[in-house]
């Protein structure tokens, strides 16, 4: 809403304030002025001029060589380039040394040999935008529609001595969508007295009832209609008063009719619609549903197909305009209208806003109907129009309106106690100050023993129930006047759950381990996951994507990752170790009806050097056992108890010969491997490692407390063994049974060395293993560890062949 | 006899003083020291000296052994430290290249942020709560005082999945949700960080997909004082304590009165400029008392219970803390803007 500042003042006394004053206040009281704008500013030197004689440019075909009064004793010669400009015409002049805004300045100029001492302005030039600038003015200068007197400053007159106030409205105040709801805030929060003036009406003895008749069928959309009618009037420009008020308020001028009722939808928030009643084709207004399929030309020339849904008004047969929201072409008000039909009415709020959606049609009416329009404005609004046609176009009113009435305007009576209202803000404000407040705001109000019983004027539709009244209780009371307080209720402990804890430290031991973390979008397309999964129905879709690359939610987080080290890839960096924790969806439905299994997930992706120090000739690139020892530490880190299995698997996108799966105590909780050549390639990836785990799953494993275990006061002995096994056995198989047989002396195992090639007889690989014996209760003796040690050499030989290696 | 150990004395300290390395020492300790050399030959001839002689030479002869050996030994030592010194020297190394490093991951700002936001939180006795990022209609709007149709439902347009499943466009379902838990008994006291999804094109100020917290406070007499006690605390402890706060009047559905908070500008010191738009002030939250629909829709007796709850823009306040100036950069995972926060 854009608040002239001129305008406001005719309601509101503000003498001693400035716009940014007015501005401050309205803002910190609820209603956020986001832009002041002075009209006059940049713009210096501009008066009203006459053009006395108007001829071509002897040397320019396009120009005018024009004589301009200028309330000097000789007019001076200005050189304009308007093919609309004209001899007898008042004009703004730019004199010389003049600014206009954007930081132009007017020079003493010749053009092609003529000299030029100022310019006459177009409305664009002077700061007005082009979609508010009539169609009369706005390929060329502008000219006052009526006399005026050369050489006077012609800033009021074009209404450039004003300020707008830009008001980014919440959805509740649609009663500021009206100047003189405005002036009621305003009014409330200086406390001062609102002047609206009484609609003037001289009405004929001819009556409208004689002309039209009105006729609801929908009256729960529909419950007021009145139809004013006025004859003789002549259709013409509007004076300029009006003209810079309709411009101030972002309003393109149009003729004196139309005009009159944007000025009075702006000034009540009230939409009202005129036709020709000449051309209404009737004389009797229906309001109805539309049939279905029906079809009307809205006043922007365009066919729209309507259905049961949408209220129309019709003259009995047709369409004529679609209530509330645009009026048709047949009957709009043209130059040559002599009698008109000035529609006040109210719809319903649910109506018109359908008819707004399924049409995408918005306009200014259509928004003010949607939140609701004042019931006891109705009326007065149609009254206060009807009067100003009478004025400006000098038509008469037939005594009415033709009303069709079952609205209702009564008042809300909502009741509060002052305990109430000081016990839900802190504060300690008396029943005096209350009762204050409710008055400035021109709420009714009966107070006794603090309960107070208000009124609440209807233009507040906002206001139904206690907390609203506590609310504007509270805002003009001054929010900054409410205390600062801690809560004086019990104190409670606070903190993370198990699980926020754990994923914090699966985060923390990532970052320790050098990895930088990621967050990506959870919508994706299904394309770039067939990559990784199985095109499968059950895919969560959004039902009205904005793009295809935000289609679906995401069931796995490795595409994203790689799309990131593409993107670091594509701009030189090619080592990059990244991962993300992240939601993934996923339903069993075909089609979506309950809310999807929602799991955290965690994943990394690996391409490069995974360390290096290059000047010393350190480059470790990352490789499958990077990532497993990463998955390995995040286990560790989490405390996960279970029996923890690496199992070699084949996984859709991933490299066949290395990947595995995890495995807890059975259970599948994750992927690790080398990205599919074929898959990196898609990305333009060089060798890259992957990673994702399914934490929910993880979390879901018990922790297991820690315990503290007496460090071994006897000597363990070591045992290096180097074992030549069938290149298909796996380190763990040996490692299960060397534990296996190591019995209770064998307290550690670990692989030191794989060694494949040369002095090794074919499709043969060597093992080497670190066995640590230990006793906690004496020192070892070497004959003790033999023993064992011999059991376990024999078992490995006769379970997987495997001999010592020479 | 003194004489001539003098004599041997004078001699050897001079030999010690011209010896040029260690091999010149042992030869002069072999020499004058060792069990054949000349003091060991005078000592022998002390059987012919009288009694009273006798230990005069005896000492004689220990003093001229030890201040020799004592020679030796100080001599040896400086060659020693010679050589040691000469061996370093050649050992150096150029300290100005650069380090080993060791490998240190970043936090992404997002997440520290809510992780700040959440311990500021939990100091003042909150718990964090999750939920769903798909929601239902009910708990996304309806329980939030958003019936269909409400006009306030265009300030947050929507990525419906069905008519009744959506993306959340704020995390506020889980307060509903929380307080359904607690069966209408308070106190409730939480936080909910979550990503939320609105269908905004992205561009620097915009994305489609962003992260909130929200809070929630209900209890028996909880007022509008209060939740300006809490955000005075919490901005000191997350922005500085020299910041101020300010509530402006401001409309949720879900919140009544409503506030925006805003803190003091850091750029001016709230005398105005660029960053505050010459108002001194940052708009950082949006907050309000709980309006009794939502909760009465959260199991709770408005007549009873009463509460705040608050919510805010992660990325903006992590823009606001670390000078970002594009929301797309949360999103890239760019190394080089994710490495910056490796100090976090
Ligand atoms: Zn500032």
């Amino acid at each position: 809403m854009l608040v002239s500042y001129k305008w406001l003042k005719e309601y509101v006394n503000l003498d001693d304030l400035t716009p940014a004053d007015v501005a401050e206040k309205l803002t910190r009281s609820g209603v956020e002025v986001d832009a002041v704008h002075s009209l006059s500013e940049g713009i210096t030197n501009l008066v009203v001029g006459k053009v006395m004689t108007c001829e071509k440019h002897p040397q320019a075909d396009k120009l005018n060589l024009c004589q301009v009064d200028v309330g000097e004793s000789d007019p001076v010669q200005i050189v304009c380039g308007a093919s609309n400009v004209g001899e007898g015409q008042f004009v703004a002049v730019a004199r010389v040394g003049a600014r206009l805004p954007g930081g132009m300045k007017i020079k003493r100029a010749k053009l092609r040999g003529e000299v030029s001492e100022g310019m006459i302005c177009s409305l664009q030039e002077l700061g007005f935008e082009g979609k508010v600038v009539p169609k009369k003015y706005s390929e060329g200068i502008f000219n006052f529609p009526q006399e005026m007197i050369a050489g006077e400053d012609a800033m009021a007159p074009l209404g450039l001595d004003d300020t707008v106030l830009e008001l980014d409205l919440t959805p509740n105040r649609s009663d500021c969508l009206s100047m003189i709801g405005v002036a009621y805030e305003v009014a409330a929060i200086l406390g001062r007295e609102v002047n609206v003036p009484e609609p003037a009406i001289v009405a004929s003895k001819e009556k409208a009832s004689d002309h039209i008749s009105v006729k609801v069928e929908a009256s729960g959309d529909n419950p007021y209609y009145g139809a004013n009618v006025i004859k003789g009037l002549q259709i013409s420009e509007s004076p300029l008063w009006l003209q810079t008020a309709l411009m101030a308020a972002g309003v393109r001028p149009v003729n004196n009719v139309v005009d009159i009722t944007n000025y009075v939808l702006l000034e009540y928030g009230q939409p009202l619609h005129a036709f020709d009643l000449d051309r209404f084709g009737s004389e009797e207004v229906v309001v109805r549903r539309a049939a279905d399929g029906e079809k009307i030309v809205t006043l922007d020339d365009t066919e729209r197909t309507l259905s049961g849904d949408h209220l129309v008004i019709t003259n009995g047969n047709d369409p004529v305009a679609l209530a509330g929201v645009m009026g048709g072409a047949t009957s709009e008000v043209e130059n040559g209208s002599v009698n008109i039909l000035l529609e006040a009415a109210y719809f319903s709020p649910a109506s018109v806003r359908k008819a707004s959606r399924d049409l995408g049609l918005r306009s200014d009416s259509s928004v003010r109907f949607e939140k609701g329009v004042d019931p006891n404005s109705v009326a007065e609004a149609g009254a206060r129009a009807a009067s100003l046609i009478q004025q400006l176009s000098g038509g008469e009113i037939l005594e009415g309106p033709v009303e069709f009435d079952e609205l209702n305007k009564n008042k809300k009576e909502v009741t509060i106690t002052l305990n109430k209202i000081n016990s839900v803000l802190g504060t300690h404000m008396t029943a005096e100050e209350v009762s204050q407040i409710f008055d400035q705001l021109q709420f009714g109000i009966d107070e006794k023993d603090g309960e107070f019983s208000v009124t609440v004027p209807t233009r507040r539709q906002d206001i139904s129930i206690e907390a609203d009244l506590v609310e504007e209780a509270a805002r003009l009371y001054g929010y900054d006047n409410i205390p600062v307080t801690l809560p004086n209720t019990p104190s409670t402990p606070g903190g993370l759950t198990a699980e926020q804890l754990k994923k914090r430290k699966a985060r923390r031991f990532l970052e320790g381990a050098g990895m930088l973390e990621a967050v990506n979008y959870s919508l994706t397309t299904a394309e770039k996951e067939a990559y990784f999964k199985e095109e499968s129905k059950s895919r969560v879709k959004v039902a009205l994507p904005m793009s295809e690359e935000r289609s679906a939610l995401r069931t796995t987080l490795i595409p994203h990752l790689l799309d990131d080290l593409s993107y670091n890839k594509n701009r030189n960096i090619y080592n990059v170790s990244l991962y993300e924790m992240g939601t993934v969806f996923h339903t069993e439905e075909e089609t979506v009806t309950v809310q999807p299994e929602e799991k955290t997930f965690l994943a990394g992706a690996l391409m490069g050097l995974w360390q290096e120090h290059s000047w010393q000739g350190e480059k470790k690139p990352a490789d499958f056992f990077v990532l497993k020892g990463i998955v390995e530490g995040l286990l560790k880190e989490l405390n996960i108890t279970g029996e923890i299995r690496f199992v070699q698997s084949e996984t859709r996108g991933l490299h066949p010969g290395r990947t595995a799966s995890l495995y807890i105590d059975g259970t599948e909780a994750g992927v690790l491997g080398q990205l599919h050549p074929a898959t990196a390639k898609e990305w333009s990836l060089p060798e890259t490692y992957v990673f994702e785990l399914d934490l929910s799953t993880l979390m879901s494993f018990p922790a297991e407390a820690v315990r503290y275990e007496p460090i071994p006061r006897y000597p363990g002995m070591d045992r290096d063994i180097a074992l030549v096994v069938e290149e298909d056995i796996k380190a763990e198989e040996l490692e299960k049974v060397i534990v296996a047989h190591g019995g209770s002396l064998l307290s550690s195992v670990s692989v030191f060395d794989l060694y494949q090639g040369e002095n090794l007889e074919p499709g043969k690989k060597s093992l080497a293993f670190s066995l640590r014996y230990q006793n906690r209760e004496k020192t070892l003796t070497e004959e003790e560890v033999t023993e064992v040690h011999t059991k376990v050499l024999q078992a490995l030989e006769e379970k997987l062949g495997a001999k010592l290696r020479a | 006899m003194l004489d001539r150990l003098q004599e041997l004395h004078d001699e050897a300290m001079k030999k010690v003083a011209e010896a040029e390395d260690l091999n010149d020492l042992k030869e002069v300790r072999v020499a004058y020291l060792g069990k054949k050399g000349p003091i060991t030959e005078v000592m022998k001839g002390m059987g012919k000296l009288s009694a009273e002689e006798r230990p005069k030479v005896g000492q004689k002869a220990n003093e001229v052994r030890e201040s020799v050996k004592s020679y030796i030994e100080e001599k040896e030592k400086a060659f020693e430290e010679a050589a040691m010194l000469e061996k370093l020297k050649k050992e150096s190394i150029d300290v100005t290249l650069p380090g080993r490093p060791v490998s240190k991951g970043s936090r992404h700002p997002l997440t520290s942020v809510v992780e700040t936001i959440e311990d500021v939180f939990i100091g003042m006795g909150f718990n964090v709560a999750e939920g769903p990022e798909v929601e239902t209609d009910y708990y996304n709007f309806e329980s939030l005082n958003l019936p269909k149709h409400h006009p306030a439902r265009d300030m947050q347009d929507t990525f419906f999945i069905t008519s009744d499943l959506l993306l959340r466009t704020q995390t506020s379902p889980v307060q509903t949700r929380t307080m359904e838990k607690h069966e209408g008994q308070g106190p409730v006291k939480i936080v909910c960080p979550g990503k939320v999804y609105r269908r905004d094109e992205d561009d620097a100020t915009h994305s489609h997909q962003f992260m909130q917290i929200e809070g929630l406070v209900v209890d028996e007499g909880i007022r509008m004082s209060d939740l300006k006690g809490i955000f005075a605390t919490f901005v000191k402890q997350y922005f500085g304590e020299e910041r101020d706060i300010r509530l402006r009047p401001s409309f949720f559905p879900f919140t009544e009165p409503s506030a925006e908070l805003d803190i003091s500008c850091a750029m001016c010191g709230g005398k105005g400029c660029r960053t505050c738009k010459q108002t001194g002030w940052i708009e950082v939250l949006g907050a309000g008392m709980v309006h009794p629909n939502v909760l009465k829709m959260g199991g709770f007796d408005p007549d009873q219970y009463s509460g705040f709850a608050f919510g805010m823009g992660v990325e903006r306040f992590a823009m606001l803390k670390y000078g970002i100036d594009d929301i797309r950069h949360f999103y890239t995972n760019d190394k080089r803007f994710l490495n910056q926060f490796t100090r976090v």
